[in-house]
């Protein structure tokens, strides 16, 4: 059974399914790390002592990050744009940069973890790093998530190119949309853990 | 008649016939793991049900405890082992974790799923002409989401230490220091179901805007839809917070952070070995930042399906249909700005607490405007006392003794005597038990013919309604009493050791017997549900002369509903239409010749 409006934009409304679903779920996932920013404003509007971001934490490796992933941000439209100009050879290519470019920060975030628990920095050792290790731990896995998402468009989704390659270009934009948004998260959470 | 002309129409209309081709599914795939929206949302709604009988019967343990403290359990009492019950004795730490565990089950199991998840998923899509939900593996998904978080809190009960004893609430530091098995699978849980609700919720939304028929436009929502509509943005706005607030409450139990910690913590006089520095109420803000609008989540599908009832059975357009339906948007949104009335006594300010209080005020207007339209509904109808227009009329009043005793509460003065009394218990029963509850027992006796194409019976019907209007109020009514004379509603013995409770006690007893009586009264409806669905009364599409499009599929729909789309010429409620043969004009039917 082939739904209305899966493919092809709804006159009316001016948007497929898919885009709204994906905007909805935004509109969720910005109440979940609006709630955690809240969280992060009490605590730290209730602390005695509330330590600077860069007394304990790796600002170059996080500046670093923060390239990594605004590059993976253009990579991604980038191949949203070669979808759109039905070519699939570069789609690859540009899909797969920004899948690698995504593993790359996972693994620079690995060294930071691991460097925090070499100077025995944990979570249950004050709010600041428990807040942290919270938040950014979230957005690691939405970084994964998004990686699975995209590995999925490069490798078995592809078989939707060949069926309807518009719908295909739709999917891959939807999936944008939540890079974009991984990335938008960081952006936030880099200058307030970091540098604030 | 109408069904007649309605196809020579759309004949007329449509000449390329849409013809839903039936997929050969296997049995897997047709009744468990279905993408059609018809079979999740009896799934959804058939779960429910049996969650709303275990919390149910976990209320009617507590209750023994209540009427009779500290005597051992006939019968049952032996079966619960000694972790539970030594020598058939409830045990407290038994008893907490029966009252956080009906809690957490009736709303996030039981009532939610059934009334957005059931009737939601089964009628929404059928009443704007949908050929399904916009995602159906989503939906798929999210039955199964649902699914795995009642697992998760089933199996709970018989972890060590048992289930979660921190009230539905699960308010730190009390949950931080409860059995630890118990409240991390209360947490996971929640992470399931809220999962679980935001898939729901993307779906719900998506389909009302997308997949609406030709001609459906917003106006033309029957009010179900609308209330549907918006509970859906509640749920995916509201719930977000109470999953970040989950997870930062596992981190407390795991990693032994201390967002809810605050310093200086002492448990049975040992200070705990915890970085301090977090907020008590920091868990509570988050929580009923969600259990505030959730409240709206319990209550805003049972009025859509009041509503719908009430206008069929009256035979009458409902009154002030558009005002009801700015009235609950109004409600929707201003259900995320008064959940702090919850914490009146919280010591968060007076400021805070006259802010709240009087949004809190605010927000009972559009109710009350509501429940107006849909008494003046009444007026001058020719009613059908049908079982499920007994039960929606019923809804009215219960529903309107809930909001009313509501009122105290939401002024900060009043609350600080009324707060941890039975009155709230009372209160907020009202609205949800003989309130949603009996709407949602409308709604099951009114879709059902729909759902199995046969009526189920009248005369159990009857039988299942009056002794419920009954029992109900007799469980409820003397907790408003017990609550005024001032009895806590945390009290393992009922307040039997309290002097100021002992003129009021012989209630507990009454209610007690009130709350058995209820169980038994529910025996007709559970006979008249199973025997219904082979031996009921056979029906064609239309058996209650109703107006709406889930009307026009035939009963059962198959797989994609519809035989070809349907096109909307006008309202949700055109009945007695003046100069009209069939008395009213469904959706569907372009004009009367």
């Amino acid at each position: 059974m082939q739904l209305p409006y899966a493919a092809t934009a709804r006159p009316d409304t001016g948007v497929t399914n898919g885009k709204l679903g994906t905007w909805l779920f935004l509109a969720s996932e910005v109440m979940l790390f609006g709630a955690l920013f809240a969280t992060y404003i009490i605590l730290r509007v209730g602390a005695t002592h509330w330590p600077h971001g860069a007394e304990l934490l790796n600002v170059p490796l996080a500046t670093i990050n923060t390239a990594v992933l605004i590059t993976s941000s253009v990579t991604m439209v980038m191949a949203w744009a070669s979808c759109a100009q039905r070519s699939l050879g570069r789609f690859r290519l540009y899909m797969g940069l920004t899948i690698l470019l995504g593993a790359v920060f996972l693994v620079i975030k690995y060294f930071e973890y691991a460097a925090k628990i070499h100077h025995h920095l944990y979570p249950r050792t004050n709010t600041f790093l428990a807040i942290y290790f919270t938040l950014t731990g979230l957005h690691a896995f939405h970084v994964f998530g998004g990686m699975v998402l995209n590995a999925y468009f490069w490798g078995p989704g592809v078989r939707l190119w060949r069926e309807n390659p518009e719908w295909f270009t739709h999917r891959v934009e939807h999936a944008g949309l939540f890079w974009h948004f991984v990335d938008l998260v960081w952006i936030f959470l880099f200058p307030t853990l970091y540098l604030l | 008649m109408a069904e007649v002309r309605d196809r020579e129409v759309a004949a007329a209309r449509a000449p390329a016939l849409h013809v839903p081709h039936e997929e050969a599914l296997g049995f897997w795939r047709k009744y468990v793991f279905s993408t059609d929206h018809k079979v999740i949302g009896i799934q959804y709604a058939v779960t429910g049900l049996l969650f709303l009988l275990f919390g149910f019967s976990l209320m009617m343990l507590m209750r023994w405890q209540l009427a009779y403290p500290e005597q051992p359990l006939p019968w049952i009492g032996r079966l619960l082992g000694d972790s539970r019950a030594p020598g058939g004795v409830m045990l407290p730490e038994f008893y907490n974790q029966l009252g956080a565990m009906h809690g957490t089950i009736m709303v996030f199991l039981g009532v939610v799923p059934l009334a957005v998840g059931g009737f939601g998923n089964f009628v929404l899509p059928l009443q704007i002409g949908a050929p399904d939900m916009a995602f159906p593996k989503v939906n798929m998904a999210s039955y199964w989401c649902y699914f795995l978080g009642g697992v998760t809190m089933f199996v709970s009960f018989f972890a060590p230490g048992g289930a979660a004893q921190a009230g539905w609430t699960s308010y730190p530091p009390l949950a931080a220091i409860t059995p630890f098995w118990g409240q991390v699978l209360w947490l996971v849980g929640m992470v399931f179901l809220i999962t679980s609700s935001l898939l729901g919720s993307i779906n719900f939304i998506t389909t009302t805007i997308q997949l609406r028929a030709e001609g459906m436009t917003f106006f033309r929502l029957p009010f179900f839809v609308w209330a549907q509509f918006v509970t859906a943005f509640l749920l995916l706005l509201a719930f977000p917070p109470l999953e970040a607030a989950a997870v930062l409450q596992l981190m407390d139990r795991i990693a032994g952070t201390s967002f809810f910690m605050p310093s200086g913590l002492v448990v049975s006089g040992q200070p705990l070995e915890i970085s301090g520095g977090g907020s008590p109420l920091l868990w509570q803000h988050l929580f009923w930042f969600l259990a505030h609008p959730e409240v709206y989540v319990l209550i805003l599908p049972a009025m859509g399906i009041v509503a719908e009832v009430i206008a069929n059975n009256t035979r009458k357009p409902l009154w002030g249909y558009r005002t009801m339906v700015y009235s609950v948007v109004f409600l929707g949104f201003m259900s995320f700005i008064v959940w702090a009335h919850h914490m009146f006594l919280t010591g968060m300010g007076t400021t805070i607490a006259g802010f709240f209080q009087t949004t809190t005020m605010i927000i009972s207007v559009p109710s009350v405007i509501i429940l107006t339209a849909l008494f003046l509904s009444l007026w001058g109808g020719s009613i059908r006392f049908t079982t499920p227009m007994l039960f929606a009329l019923a809804f009215l009043p219960m529903f309107g003794i809930g909001g009313l005793t509501g009122l105290p509460l939401g002024l900060s003065a009043t609350d600080i005597h009324l707060h941890d009394t039975y009155y709230v218990i009372g209160h907020f029963h009202y609205v949800v038990a003989p309130g949603t509850i009996f709407a949602l027992f409308a709604g099951i006796y009114h879709w059902f013919p729909k759902a199995t194409g046969r009526k189920m019976s009248e005369f159990l019907g009857k039988l299942h309604f009056w002794p419920s209007l009954v029992f109900m109020n007799m469980v409820f009514f003397p907790m408003l009493i017990q609550g005024l004379a001032g009895v806590s509603r945390r009290l393992y013995d009922g307040g039997a050791m309290y002097t100021h409770a002992q003129e009021v006690l012989y209630w507990n007893k009454i209610m007690s017997f009130g709350a058995w009586g209820l169980a038994v009264a529910q025996l007709p409806f559970v006979v008249n549900f199973f025997r219904s669905i082979r031996g009921g009364e056979p029906v064609s599409r239309n058996p209650w002369e109703a107006t709406t499009l889930e009307w026009a599929a035939p009963s059962p729909p198959p797989h994609g509903n519809f035989e070809r789309p349907p096109v909307v010429y006008r309202g949700p409620y055109e009945y007695s239409v003046p100069g009209s043969a069939a008395g009213y004009l469904p959706q569907h039917v372009a004009a009367e010749h």
